[in-house]
C-alpha cells in the first residue's frame, strides 16, 4: 500500500494511494482531491487545463495550479488553500481578505480564492509592491467579471502601500 | 451625499463578501448530494450528419454506470421557439452536438462509458454562413423551418412583437437625405460570454412528477417557468446556487437541464451535469452573428432621414429566443437613431455552428454593431461629429418608440444629453476630435484616435417581479425574492433598498435563499431589471410592511399612524423620540408585520450608456490596442457605488468591446470546429492588459421608485465595438468595416 503524506492547511493527510473512491488514483489532480477527496471546495476548477488560475493554491508557499498538479506529486508537500488562509472557528481572516472585502474586490467571486492566494504569495515575499508588480504577479489569474482595478486596489491596501484607502 | 438614507450610495460589505472571500461561498459543482451520480456527455465530431446507428449494450455494462441514453430512449421533452430542441436527436446539427449521455458513480466511469459507445454516422453536407444558408441549395437543418429560416415573433411579447421596424415612408426619406451610408456590415464574431465558472445544474426526480433543479444562474425561476412546457409540466422547484458568472448565459441552462433531468429519471438519483470548460466553449451559448444589408440616410444637420435593410440573426444549429433578442434590438436602435422612416426586416437563420443565445447586450449590441459602421459612413460624409449625432439622436422626454411588444411608448425618463456632454468633456473629447478619419495624434509608427458610441435600453422595467417583507419582533427585516447572485450584487443591493434607508441597520436585514418553492415569483436578472423592476417590487413590500407595524402601533402609543415613524427596531412618535416602543413590544414574538407587493412591467424609462474609447495602432505590427475607456451614464441614483463601477468597467469582457479587437471563437468553416476553444488560445485581457478607466455617473431623479434609480449594468458591453471600429479607422485615416480588428486586417487595410 502506497501512502502520500500531505500537509492541508497545516493539518496532515497520510492518503491511499489506488483505484477505489476514497483512494487517491494516480490520475487524479490536486484539484480533484483537494475538492471531491478532502471537501475543500473553496479551490475552483474555471478550466481544468491551466488557462485561467482559478484554482491556485500554494505549495511550499509558492503558488501553483492545482488542475495541472498531481496528486501522486505532492508527497511530503505541504499546501494552503483559501479555507487555509482564515481558521473557519473564530472571526480572523488574512487582511488580504478583509482587503478585498472593503474593496469589493470582485463580482461574481469565482476567480478571488485563486488571486488572493496568488497575491499572498506576492506579499510574503514583497511587502511593499507598485501597482505595476501587483499586476504583473496577477497576470496569470483571469477574472472575466472584470474586478481587475479593484482587485489592484485591495492587494495595495493590505500591503498598506495604498495611498487614498477607502474604509467603510 | 443625500441624507434620506444611511445606506444608498454608500461602499458597504455584499452580504456574500466574507463567503467569497473565505472560499465557503457554494457554488454548483462544491454541491454532493446523497447518492449523486455525474453525468457526461458523448459528442458529435461532424457538425451535420444523421445518427445511423448507436449500440450502448457495452457502454451499460461498465461498473459504476446506471444509466445510458441516446435519441431512442430519451423522454421526448422539446425546447426552442417554437419546440424543436429535444434532449438528443436522430440528427446532430453541430460539432458538440449531443448523440449520448451517460449517468454514474464517477466522472471516469461515465466517460469510460461513453467510450464503449458505438456510432454511426451519416455525415451531411454542412453550411456556416447565413447568405448560403438562405440559399435555395443550402443543407437544410430542421424540416420545420425550411429555407433555414426560424419564424419570426416571441410569444410571450404578444402578436405584435417586433420582427423589425417598418413605419413611415423610406423612399421618402432618403430623397430628403444629404449623405448615404450604405453596404454590408458583419459582427459575427460569435465570441464566447465566457463566465469563468462553467455551466452545470443537479437534476432529482423527488417523485414521478416533482423535479428539483439546483443551478448556476442569474434568473433561478428560468429553470422553473420556461421548463415546465418542456417537461410536459411536472412540479418544477428551482434553486440556485451561488454563479460564478453568466452574461446572459447562465440564464438558464437548457441543455444541462435537459440531460441532468432525462438521466435522473433513467436512474432514479439526483445527477449532477456540469459541463466542461470545452463543452463551455464548442456547446453552450455563443454570441449570436449579426449582419446587417442596408442604407441610412442623413441631413447635414444631423437628423436621421431613413433606415432600410435586411438584419441577418444567426443563430447556429438552434433557436432558443433568438425572436426576443431580435425584438428588443429593434427596439434599441430605435433609442438611440430618432427616424421617421423605417423598413428593417430581422431574419433569423440557421447555420451548423454552435448554438447561440442569451448574451449581455441582448439583440441591440449585436444589431448596432453591424448596423453603426453604415451610419458612420454618412456622417464621415456629412462631416458630423459623433458627439453631436447622439446629442440630437439618442432618445428624450417626450419622444415615441415601439418597443419589444410592437406597442408605442413615450419617454418619460430623463434627457441624458448632459451625461453625454459631461463624458465628453471629462475624456476631452472635444480636443482630441480631429474629424472623421483623422488621427488624433501620430507619433512615428504609432497612430492614435478615438471613438465613442452610445446605448441604451427600455428594458430596465420589462416583466415581473414579486416581493413579500417581513417584520420580525427583534428587530430585524427579511426580504422573500427569488434573487440569484451571479455578480452583480443585487440580493445585497435589495437588503439596501428594503429597509427605507433610516429602518434597519444594513446586518439586520436578509434576503431569503433564491428558490422557487419558497418565494414568489421573480422573472430574474435580465435587462438590468434588478434595479428599479425588482427593486420597486421590494420597496412597495417594505412599505406595506412597514405600515402594517405603524398601524399596530398607533393606539398602543395613543397617536396616529401618520405621526409615527420607525428606526432600529423602534416605533416612536415623529419629533418625540423619548415616545416609542420597540418592535417586540408591538408585535409581540409570535408575530411578524408583513407586506407583499407585485411590479408590473413599464417600458417609458430607457437607460443608457455612452463608451468613449482613445485607441493606439502600431502601423508596424498592425496591433490595435486600448489606452483609455471612460463609461458615461446617469443611473438616478447610485445605490451600491463598488457593484456599479464594477459593472460599468465589465464592458471588455462578456464578448463585449474587446470583440472588436481580438477576441472571437475562430470556427474552420470547412469542418465546423472551433479553434481556439480553450483559455491558452482564446485570448483575453489579463491584469498586465489594463487601459485607463473613468466613469462618469450622473445622479438625475427618475421617475421609476423612491430612491430615483435605473439599472445600468448589462449595457456597459454594447456601445464598446462600434466605438473601438470608429476609433480604429480614425487613428489609421482608413473606414474599417470589420470586426475583430486584428492586426492582419489592420494591415491589409493599410
Amino acid at each position: 500500500m502506497v501512502l502520500l503524506h500531505i500537509i492541508v492547511n497545516g493539518r496532515g493527510y497520510d492518503l491511499q494511494v489506488g483505484a477505489d473512491p476514497h483512494q487517491v488514483d494516480p490520475a487524479h489532480t490536486l484539484a480533484y482531491t483537494l475538492r471531491e477527496t478532502l471537501g475543500l471546495t473553496g479551490t475552483k476548477i474555471g478550466c481544468n487545463h491551466g488557462g485561467c488560475g482559478a484554482c491556485t493554491v500554494l505549495m511550499d508557499g509558492v503558488p501553483v495550479l492545482s488542475c495541472l498538479t498531481l496528486t501522486v506529486e505532492c508527497d511530503g508537500r505541504e499546501i494552503v488553500t483559501i479555507e487555509g488562509l482564515s481558521p473557519p472557528e473564530g472571526n480572523d481572516l488574512d487582511p488580504l481578505q478583509r482587503a478585498f472585502m472593503d474593496h469589493g474586490a470582485f463580482q461574481c467571486g469565482f476567480c478571488t480564492p485563486g488571486i488572493i492566494l496568488t497575491a499572498k504569495h506576492l506579499l510574503d515575499r514583497n511587502p511593499s509592491p507598485d501597482a505595476e508588480t501587483v499586476e504583473e504577479a496577477l497576470s496569470g489569474n483571469h477574472c472575466r467579471c472584470i474586478s481587475h482595478y479593484q482587485v489592484v486596489q485591495a492587494v495595495l491596501a493590505a500591503a498598506g502601500t495604498e495611498a487614498d484607502r477607502d474604509e467603510d | 451625499m443625500r441624507t434620506d438614507s444611511r445606506f444608498i450610495g454608500r461602499p458597504s460589505h455584499r452580504q456574500d463578501a466574507r463567503a467569497i472571500v473565505t472560499g465557503r461561498a457554494e457554488f454548483i459543482d462544491d454541491l454532493k448530494l446523497r447518492g449523486m451520480l455525474y453525468a457526461r456527455v458523448l459528442r458529435s465530431p461532424f457538425a451535420h450528419a444523421r445518427v445511423v446507428a448507436v449500440d450502448t449494450e457495452k457502454a451499460e455494462a461498465v461498473p459504476g454506470v446506471k444509466a445510458v441514453l441516446t435519441h431512442k430512449n430519451v423522454p421526448d421533452w422539446k425546447a426552442g421557439t417554437p419546440f424543436h430542441i429535444r434532449v438528443l436527436d436522430s440528427k446532430v446539427r453541430f460539432v458538440g452536438d449531443g448523440v449520448a449521455l451517460a449517468a454514474a458513480e464517477s466522472e471516469r466511469a461515465a466517460e469510460e462509458a461513453l467510450e464503449a459507445v458505438h456510432v454511426e454516422y451519416e455525415p451531411l453536407e454542412a453550411v456556416f454562413d447565413v447568405d448560403e444558408a438562405l440559399a435555395g441549395d443550402a443543407p437544410q437543418l430542421y424540416e420545420a423551418f425550411p429555407g433555414n429560416v426560424v419564424p419570426g415573433g416571441f410569444p410571450l411579447y404578444g402578436p405584435d412583437c417586433l420582427t423589425g421596424i417598418r413605419l413611415g415612408d423610406v423612399e421618402q426619406g432618403f430623397r430628403e437625405a444629404d449623405a448615404v451610408g450604405e453596404g454590408t456590415y458583419k459582427y459575427e464574431t460569435v465570441a464566447n460570454p465566457l463566465p469563468l465558472e462553467p455551466p452545470g445544474v443537479i437534476a432529482h426526480w423527488e417523485g414521478p412528477d416533482r423535479l428539483t433543479i439546483w443551478a448556476a444562474t442569474q434568473s433561478a425561476s428560468w429553470h422553473r417557468f420556461v421548463m415546465l412546457p418542456s417537461l410536459g409540466f411536472p412540479d418544477i422547484r428551482a434553486i440556485a446556487t451561488q454563479c460564478g458568472g453568466s452574461f446572459g448565459s447562465k440564464n438558464y441552462s437548457l441543455m444541462p437541464c435537459f440531460y441532468a433531468a432525462a438521466l435522473a429519471r433513467a436512474a432514479g438519483r439526483p445527477v449532477k451535469m456540469c459541463f466542461s470548460k470545452e463543452e463551455q466553449f464548442g456547446a453552450y451559448t455563443l454570441r449570436p452573428g449579426s449582419r446587417f444589408k442596408g442604407r441610412i440616410g442623413i441631413r447635414k444637420d444631423g437628423t436621421v432621414t431613413a433606415v432600410s435593410g435586411s438584419w441577418l440573426f444567426d443563430t447556429g444549429a438552434c433557436s432558443d429566443i433568438p425572436q426576443a433578442q431580435v425584438a428588443v434590438g429593434c427596439g434599441e436602435l430605435q433609442l438611440m437613431l430618432r427616424c421617421a422612416n423605417w423598413d428593417l426586416t430581422g431574419t433569423i437563420v440557421l447555420t451548423n455552428r454552435p448554438p447561440s443565445g442569451v448574451v449581455r447586450g441582448f439583440g441591440g449590441q449585436e444589431l448596432e454593431s453591424a448596423l453603426l459602421p453604415a451610419l458612420f459612413e454618412a456622417l464621415e460624409k456629412a462631416a458630423i461629429d459623433p458627439v453631436d449625432f447622439f446629442r440630437k439622436n439618442y432618445v428624450k422626454p417626450g419622444d415615441a418608440y415601439l418597443w419589444r411588444n410592437g406597442k408605442p411608448y413615450v419617454d418619460r425618463g430623463v434627457d441624458y444629453s448632459e451625461a453625454l456632454e459631461r463624458g465628453a468633456e471629462t475624456f476631452g473629447w472635444h480636443r482630441k476630435w480631429k474629424g472623421w478619419l483623422v488621427p488624433t495624434r501620430v507619433d512615428g509608427q504609432t497612430r492614435i484616435g478615438v471613438g465613442v458610441s452610445v446605448h441604451g435600453n427600455a428594458d430596465v422595467g420589462e416583466d415581473v417581479s414579486e416581493a413579500h417583507v417581513r417584520l420580525t419582533p427583534d428587530g430585524r427585516a427579511v426580504v422573500h425574492a427569488c434573487v440569484s447572485e451571479s455578480g452583480s450584487g443585487q440580493r445585497s443591493s435589495l437588503c439596501r433598498m428594503a429597509p427605507e434607508g433610516r429602518q434597519l441597520p444594513l446586518d439586520r436585514v436578509g434576503v431569503s435563499p433564491p428558490d422557487t418553492l419558497v418565494n414568489p415569483f421573480e422573472f430574474g436578472l435580465v435587462g438590468s431589471r434588478g434595479t428599479w423592476a425588482v427593486g420597486g417590487a421590494v420597496i412597495s413590500a417594505a412599505e406595506k410592511a412597514r405600515a402594517a407595524l405603524l398601524a399596530r402601533a398607533a393606539p398602543l402609543l395613543g397617536a396616529g399612524e401618520e405621526e409615527l415613524d420607525t428606526t432600529d427596531g423602534r416605533v416612536y412618535v415623529r419629533g418625540r423620540s423619548d415616545r416609542g416602543l420597540s418592535w417586540s413590544r408591538v408585535m409581540g414574538i409570535v408575530r411578524t408585520c408583513s407586506g407583499s407587493a407585485r411590479y408590473e412591467e413599464d417600458f417609458t424609462v430607457p437607460n443608457f450608456l455612452a463608451l468613449f474609447v482613445e485607441v493606439e495602432v502600431d502601423t508596424g505590427t498592425g496591433k490595435a490596442a486600448v489606452r483609455e475607456v471612460l463609461a458615461a451614464t446617469d443611473v438616478g441614483r447610485i445605490i451600491d457605488p463598488q457593484a456599479l463601477e464594477g459593472q460599468l468597467r465589465g464592458c471588455f469582457g462578456a464578448a463585449g468591446l474587446d470583440t472588436a479587437l481580438f477576441e472571437e471563437t475562430v470556427l474552420d468553416r470547412t469542418t465546423g470546429r472551433i479553434l481556439n476553444g480553450n483559455m491558452i488560445d482564446y485570448k483575453w485581457r489579463t491584469f498586465r492588459d489594463l487601459p485607463g478607466f473613468r466613469n462618469v455617473i450622473l445622479e438625475t431623479p427618475m421617475p421609476t421608485h423612491r430612491f430615483g434609480a435605473v439599472g445600468v449594468g448589462e449595457i456597459s458591453t454594447s456601445p464598446g465595438p462600434s466605438a473601438v471600429l470608429m476609433a480604429v479607422s480614425n487613428a489609421l485615416g482608413v473606414r474599417m468595416t470589420g470586426y475583430p480588428l486584428t492586426p492582419q486586417r489592420i494591415l491589409e487595410a493599410l
